[in-house]
Parts: C-alpha cells; structure tokens; sequence
C-alpha cells in the first residue's frame, strides 16, 4: 500500500495530521478530533443531500417519472433550493405546545445520530473514536433518537403527532432487539465490539473473494435480519407507520415547520445513512474492497460506494412496498424476525466450534433454511383474511 | 414462501427503473413549460362572458356584442357566490336587435369560483361559458383574482375554439332563434302592415309594430 494509491488512501489523515501539526503540541489532538468531526459533519450531511434528490429521482423512474430537472443539472441543486426554502419559512410553534421540549427535540435528534457517527470507521485509519465497546456504544446512542421523537410528539400536543410518537415508539422498541440480536453473531465470531477490529476481521481474501461477513450462512441472515431492522428503526418505508402521510399527516413532526422540519428530515436521513454504515461495517466488510484485485482503490471510497449502493437499496424498496399494517409489524417482529434472530445466535455459536469443513455450511444452511421455510410458513401465515365479526358487549 | 411477493415486486420496479432510461414511450411526464399538451375539448375550469363580435374588438365593441343580459339568473344559482351583477340603467339592442339591460358590473372572483358550470347551464342566453385557460397565477390574491367585465369578455370565435362541438350547436340554436325572431318580426309587421290596410279600409288606432314585437324580457 504505498506510492500514489497508497497516498490517495490516507489523504484525508495525512491532511488532519498536517493541519494538526501547525498548532502547538498540547493543542494537537483537540485539533485533530475537531478536523475529523468537522470532516464527519461536512461529509454525511453533504451524503443527506445528494441522497435526497437520488431517492426523488430513484423514485421518480420507478413510477416512469423523470424527478427533479428544474434546479442546476439534472436537478443537481435541488437540495440547495430546498434548504434556502426551509430557512426562510416561517417556523410555527402551536400557542399550545411546550415550547422549550418542541424547540430540544429537532436538536436533541440529530445531535444523536451525529454521536452516533463517532465509532463508524469510513476508511483505513478513519475512525474518530476507536472504543473498545463502538458497537455497544452506537446502539445506546441510537436507542436514544427514540426519546427525541417521543418529545418531538408529546410536546407537539396534536393528535397526528402523538399517534405517530406512540407508533415510533413502539416500532422502534420492536425493532431494537432483533437489530441487537442480528449484530450479535458479528461479535461472537470477531470477539470483539470494536468496529475497527470488526472490519479488520474481514480483511482477507481467499482467491479473489474477501471474507465478508455476509458470505457465511449466519452472516447472510444476519445482514437480512440487520437491514430488516434497520428499515423499521429509520422509520424508512415499508416500515414508515409513524410518519404515514395518508393516516397520520406526518406523524410526530406534524406539528414542525420551517429549518425544524428540516432537521427531522435530517436527522431521519443521517440515521439511515449512519444504519446503513454499521450493516457495512458489521456484514460488507466495511472498507475493504470487494475483490482482491482492487484492493489498491482508497478504502473511503469503496466505504461510501458501499453506502450509495445500499442507499440505493433502500430507495428501491421504498419504491416498491407499501406500507404495513401495525399489527402486521408487530407480528413480523415478535413471530419472525426475533425468532429468527435468536436461531441465528445458536447456529453461529455451532459455525464458531464445528471447526473448518464443508459440514458447518451444510448444517448451518440447512437449520436457517429450514427455519425460514417454518417460520415463513407457520408464524407469518395469513390468519382470518375474511368478513370481519364483531363481538358487542352483551 | 415468505418474501417471494417482495422479489416479484423488487423486480417489478427493476424493471421500470431501468426501463424509464432506455424506451421514452414509458415516460408519462410532460415538461410543462416547454411542452404542453392540448386540452381535451371538455376542458373547463372558469367561467368567461361571450360576445358576438371580431377576437381583437376594442371595449365598445365586446360591450356592445356581450350576450348577458344582466338577468343576475347566474348571480343567485351560483353555490359559493362568486358572482356580482350591476344592472344598467339603459338598455342596448341584443343579437336579434331587441334592446336589452346589459351588466354594468360583471365580476367573478375565481379564487371563491370551484368551477361547477352551474352558471352556464342556468344562462338562458348562451352568454356565460366555461373557459379553459389555467395559468392565471398573480401576486396579487384579492384584486389579480377578482375578474371584471372587460376581463371576462371573449369572442364566440375564442368558444368556437376551446370547445368546437358545444359551441356549434349554440350557435345553431341562436341562428334558430334568430330567423324564428325574424320570421315573427316578419308576421308581426305584415300582420300590422294588413292592419294597418284594414284601418285604412275602417280608421281605427292599432299598436306599433316594434311593440307587437316586444317579448316578455326577463
């Protein structure tokens, strides 16, 4: 790794550290941690916008549509007219609502899912805080977004926005245990809730292939089970209850306006952004490349082509379900994937002691197999689609 | 199996994605400004006033070819009240050359209007007619919406144009009314002209014509 790729790799660490070299030696690492957190907040809110008008545009040619192509080109610049159009718009506060909660929640939001982007390791050498306990540390900031759209709601005193609260709530607590569970296999076989060692666990290549997570059979489930989650916790469509248009106006940010409604939409996005980074570095490899031969690309590259290509996804399937029912989630998360989730604990555990072979694949891929089969089957089955009964009290 | 639907709906919207880029006919959009699509010949949206006349015919003109005749019919059926009627003090002669009342105020306030074509199919004189034009944006909500007479004012010709079908059986109608008048003008004058040789045979005072001719105006 040296000579120009090399260089090209650690660009962006030999420019903190050379701009950190120009103040004086006690001062150094404060400015080399500004560095990254200004680099952090420069980057993944210019991601937010960029993926904005991708997700329009995706969107718009699933629908034959052609999406925004007014502002700049290609509509390259809408995002730039949207933020200028939520600056100077009025910002309302209903004369009923508590005041400081509704202005704290927006804030409290997306401060969250910026700490959350503390452990996430973009690049060779490019992580802002490499904690031994990074995962652990990502989900307890995560669960805490919870807190700020539960204020966001209660705080709002609307209907539509208490609803939608009560919904996130009880989606996102669903969806937090088999978002934990899916990430726990990572763990048992790297041994390890460092993001950074995590990566580096699945760094090698064997032939061309590297050794992803999400090429073992626990993996596999796992990364399923993991994106599955991560949808409902981001509140993205299929899983968008509690910001449904159609039901709830917008849920828990009915109420807000102006740069506040900006920062929801902002906070929501950089959460999916910041999701969909973890289920990279946990499953995809994080940096690494996906072929032994291009290996020599920049690791931040292929981190943030990871991650266009997963927000791809994301919007692919936006274009494509509708949104599911409350007790459907329910079901889906209680009946399905927690289940699942659990299994896939046991079978890594068996994958981790069975040794190397060809007879762990089999079996692992048998026991998830069957189990998806089963559960698919059994537990997810649809029950009493017919003319509905009542019962009176009598 | 659970998420087979999934797929075949992923693969649905693949399809559609990658389509919108290589075959144009998938492409439902026009792009409005540049590109426009000719409305259907029943496109309505608010209500305009008619008047017999040339298209570029100066304000005497259109006021004097106006059909309405201010009988404020309009005026009451319409459900949000947008319309607002000043009968004249004077009368001026109508296509058939009967004089008439005429509006003196005639305005509409499309921001009230919802379009309902009530006004049209209570007009018993063909004189109000649903327009098609759309873009009437303005920066000024209460008086850039407030139409007046001379706004509303359009040609048969401008009808002839928006909704051809329609207005030629209007104009059929009118043309039938207009010989029926001439024909009963006709009668009414030999009727008084055989009087009136009758009165020469026996002297005695009869009514004139122009007062025979005079219908019951509303």
């Amino acid at each position: 790794m040296n000579g120009i790729w090399g260089q090209l790799d650690q660009i962006f660490v030999t420019l903190q550290h050379w701009v950190a070299g120009l103040f004086p030696v006690w001062l150094q690492p404060v400015v080399a941690t500004l560095i990254a957190v200004v680099g952090i907040v420069a980057a993944f809110p210019g991601i937010f916008a960029l993926t904005t008008v991708l997700e329009r545009k995706g969107l718009g040619r699933i629908q034959n549509r052609i999406g925004p192509n007014r502002v700049g080109p290609l509509g390259l610049f809408q995002p730039i007219a949207d933020g200028i159009k939520s600056l100077t718009k009025e910002d309302i506060v209903p004369v009923s609502a508590d005041g400081l909660v509704h202005f704290l929640a927006p804030v409290l939001l997306v401060l969250a899912v910026f700490l959350g982007y503390a452990t996430l390791p973009v690049g060779r050498n490019m992580v802002l805080l490499n904690m031994d306990a990074g995962l652990f540390f990502f989900f307890a900031i995560g669960a805490s977004t919870e807190l700020s759209i539960f204020m966001a709601g209660w705080s709002s005193r609307n209907k539509y926005s208490l609803l939608g609260a009560m919904r996130a709530v009880a989606q996102m607590i669903s969806y937090e245990v088999p978002l934990l569970l899916s990430s726990v296999v990572v763990v048992m076989i790297t041994g390890s809730l460092s993001t950074v060692k995590i990566v580096e666990a699945q760094g090698g290549f064997t032939g061309i292939f590297p050794h992803w997570y999400v090429f073992t059979p626990w993996g596999f489930v796992g990364f399923v089970l993991f994106v599955t989650a991560a949808l409902a916790e981001t509140n993205r469509s299929p899983f968008d209850l509690p910001e449904g248009e159609s039901e709830l106006v917008a849920g828990y940010f009915t109420e807000y306006s102006g740069f506040k409604f900006a920062l929801f939409f902002l906070g929501e996005y950089l959460g999916m952004l910041s999701i969909a980074g973890f289920a990279i570095t946990l499953f995809l490899g994080g940096w690494g490349a996906p072929f032994s031969f291009l290996a020599f690309l920049p690791s931040w590259g292929w981190f943030f082509l990871k991650l266009l290509a997963g927000i791809g996804f994301f919007i692919w399937l936006r274009g494509t379900m509708p949104r599911l029912r409350q007790d459907q989630l329910m079901n889906f998360a209680w009946k399905f994937v927690l289940p699942m989730a659990l299994l896939n604990l046991v079978v890594a555990g068996a994958w981790r002691f069975m040794g190397d072979g060809w007879l762990r694949w089999v079996v692992s891929t048998a026991v998830l197999g069957g189990a998806y089969v089963l559960l698919g089957s059994v537990l997810m089955r649809r029950q009493g689609i017919g003319p509905r009964s009542y019962r009176y009290a009598e | 199996m659970l998420g087979e639907g999934m797929m075949k709906g992923l693969a649905e919207t693949g399809k559609n994605f990658l389509g919108s880029f290589v075959s144009a006919e998938r492409m439902t959009t026009v792009q409005y400004p540049e590109e426009r699509i000719a409305p259907i010949e029943n496109t309505r949206d608010f209500p305009f006033l008619v008047y017999d006349g040339a298209d570029d015919a100066s304000d005497e003109a259109k006021l004097a070819g106006l059909r309405c005749v201010a009988c404020q019919i309009c005026e009451k059926e319409c459900p949000p009240k947008c319309i607002y009627i000043v009968k004249s003090t004077d009368k001026k002669p109508d296509f058939v050359g009967k004089p008439q009342i005429y509006p003196a105020r005639f305005d509409i306030d499309i921001s009230v209007c919802m379009s309902c074509q009530i006004c049209v199919e209570v007009c018993p004189f063909e004189a109000i007619k649903m327009d098609t034009e759309f873009e009437l944006s303005t920066t000024d909500r209460f008086g850039g919406l407030l139409l007046d007479r001379e706004q509303l004012s359009k040609s048969n010709g401008h009808y002839r144009a928006i909704h051809p079908t329609e207005a030629a059986e209007v104009d059929a109608r009118l043309a039938e009314e207009k010989v029926k008048a001439e024909a009963k003008a006709r009668a009414a004058a030999e009727a008084a002209a055989a009087k009136a040789g009758a009165a020469a045979a026996a002297p005695k005072p009869v009514a004139a014509p122009a007062a025979a001719a005079k219908e019951p105006s509303v």
